[in-house]
């Protein structure tokens, strides 16, 4: 028998449950995120409208580049302030 | 970022694995040893004295054979290890099992204070050194380290089936990037921690995608399985920092669906003490530590930080250069003074700088003779990188050779004169950078139309020395969306 050395994080891959599905959108907060690529704020003007039609109240987030992950601050700060969050895309 | 090392779930070793030595003198020989030879009669003059206990590392009939002395077997080495012995003859003096006097080597004062024995070996010299004990062998220490020691490494262990193949076992894990790699036993991984003087569980870096905090022993891992030998380690250690500062943006560089990835350049007299490629084929294969320190950095990124194409590596394409891609500077044949000093490093300062960049391009031109038609041909390529209506959004590497380098040389250019030049020839003319402009429909806008817009920004052209020292050929290895929103160029510093 070999034995080799794990060469990776080790990171036990470990379930977190979800956060609880929202029932209704209605009075619900709900984070948009914008990654900072170029039009991203298009798609999410969109998604504002169809969401806010549905009660939710939106609030805007953008990071600093679509680069570099979130910083810990504003993940954090979305957390707090959000019941859901959509982390958009376009390109 | 956690800054709490793995913990450690090696078991304590058991008081009763360490052997308990006979009080009075203790000896150890070994038959390959000349001095061991030497004080043979001196030892059978000290057990007429005192009581002696000789062990005997390598042949269990010494000197049994040509003396009275009754020596004990210790060709597995238990005792030496567990004793540190570093030379033979080595001689203890021990009282209820405690060591409480060493010497080693034959020196006669030192043999007559610890025996108590007085007039040892008249006809020998009063002092001669001994020979390497085999418990410190460097070919069987780590191997002894394993088998009587408490491990110092903290990876997890990976059992492998006697009917597994070691290397299909590494491919299954998920561990390669496509090629073979090196598997990781703890005697490689011990040899390869011998490179550095820093200890196994001190932390190196925080490494993107997962932000894992590796530690040097992580890194020596991967360093085995990329083929890199223990002098590499430091390089690959400054190069795991690098890449994982703020400032280079690995995670970018990985999420990128642009081609690029790491390049390492590597600067000092390091390059010659591990033996790096800085002339022919600087850029292809053939020499191990080129080809081996950039695939260990991108090992640490997939396995460590979980960085794997597919996942996070979203590259469109990607390039060869993505399997690892180091190269050394010319240093010793370049008119100019080496990249790292560009950077605030004295030459003579062992660095590796690390560039966001995609694989190299050649540029052609085997007949310009004075310094300005050659800045103009290299120009003219570097206008056309990524596309002639891209601009400003890429850094680039220029790596001049040895024939082409000679025309600025003998002109009187410095770096900075070429630089300065390369910019100015790379100014765009706005009206052939806007969108539809030949007929593209990428570029810029409109308004900039009646300006020139700079290929490059202040700071984005960085010129390099490497190559063969025949053809008249130049290179660009261009960058990756430079900046303080992208990647910027980094040098670290290699220590020891």
């Amino acid at each position: 028998m070999t034995i080799l050395l794990d060469p990776t994080s080790e990171r036990v891959p470990s379930e977190r449950p979800r956060a609880e599905r929202l029932a209704t959108l209605e009075g619900q907060t709900v984070g948009l995120l914008d990654i900072a690529k170029m039009r991203g704020d298009l798609f999410l003007d969109q998604l504002e409208k169809r969401l806010t039609e549905q009660g939710a109240k939106i609030i805007r987030y953008r990071k600093p580049t679509f680069t570099k992950p979130a910083p810990v601050d504003l993940r954090h700060e979305i957390a707090e302030q959000c019941d859901a969050v959509v982390e958009a895309l376009a390109d | 970022m956690d800054p709490d090392p793995p913990s450690s779930q090696e078991p304590e070793a058991s008081p009763s694995d360490r052997p308990t030595l006979p009080s009075g003198v203790v000896a150890f020989v070994k038959r390959d040893c000349p001095t061991c030879e030497l004080v043979i009669p001196v030892l059978q003059t000290i057990a007429k004295k005192v009581p002696l206990t000789v062990y005997t590392q390598d042949d269990p009939s010494f000197p049994s054979d040509t003396s009275d002395i009754d020596a004990i077997d210790d060709t597995d080495l238990s005792v030496s290890w567990h004793n540190e012995i570093e030379a033979v003859p080595t001689l203890l003096r021990v009282e209820a099992g405690q060591e409480v006097e060493r010497a080693i080597g034959w020196h006669r004062g030192e043999w007559e204070a610890l025996t108590g024995v007085e007039d040892l070996g008249p006809g020998l010299p009063e002092l001669r050194p001994g020979c390497g004990s085999l418990s410190v062998d460097p070919v069987r220490g780590p191997e002894l380290a394993i088998r009587f020691g408490k491990s110092k490494l903290r990876a997890r262990r990976v059992e492998i089936a006697v009917l597994e193949d070691e290397m299909q076992a590494c491919f299954d894990r998920g561990w390669s990037d496509g090629l073979p790699i090196v598997p990781p036993t703890e005697a490689r991984v011990l040899a390869m921690l011998e490179g550095t003087s820093r200890a196994p569980d001190e932390l190196v870096a925080v490494v993107p995608p997962d932000l894992v905090s590796c530690t040097v022993e992580k890194v020596a891992i991967n360093a085995v399985m990329a083929g890199c030998r223990p002098s590499y380690l430091p390089v690959v250690l400054a190069a795991v920092k690098a890449a994982c500062t703020d400032k280079f943006n690995m995670h970018g560089l990985l999420a990128t669906t642009m081609s690029a990835g790491p390049v390492l350049i590597v600067n000092g007299p390091i390059r010659k003490k591990i033996g790096m490629n800085s002339g022919k084929n600087v850029l292809g294969q053939g020499n191990r530590p080129n080809s081996t320190i950039g695939r260990a950095l991108q090992l640490v990124v997939r396995n460590v930080g979980g960085g794997r194409p597919g996942d996070v590596d979203r590259a469109t394409l990607g390039n060869p250069g993505k399997v690892g891609f180091c190269f050394a500077e010319d240093e010793e044949g370049s008119p100019w003074t080496p990249l790292s000093a560009d950077f605030g490093f004295d030459a003579g300062t062992d660095t590796v700088t690390l560039f966001p960049g995609e694989g190299p391009r050649t540029i052609f031109d085997q007949i310009s003779r004075e310094p300005e038609s050659l800045a103009r041909s290299i120009a003219a390529s570097l206008v056309t990188m990524y596309s002639p209506k891209a601009a400003l959004a890429f850094d680039a590497i220029v790596i001049v050779t040895p024939e082409h380098s000679r025309i600025f040389r003998e002109a009187g250019w410095s770096k900075e004169d070429l630089r300065a030049k390369l910019h100015e020839l790379t100014l765009i003319p706005g009206s052939e950078i806007v969108r539809g402009a030949l007929g593209i429909a990428e570029g810029f806008p409109e308004h900039v139309k009646d300006s020139s817009i700079p290929k490059f920004r202040p700071g984005g052209l960085h010129i390099v020395h490497a190559g063969g020292g025949a053809g008249l050929f130049s290179a660009i290895i261009a960058g990756w969306a430079n900046g303080e929103m992208g990647s910027q160029i980094v040098t670290q510093e290699i220590k020891s």
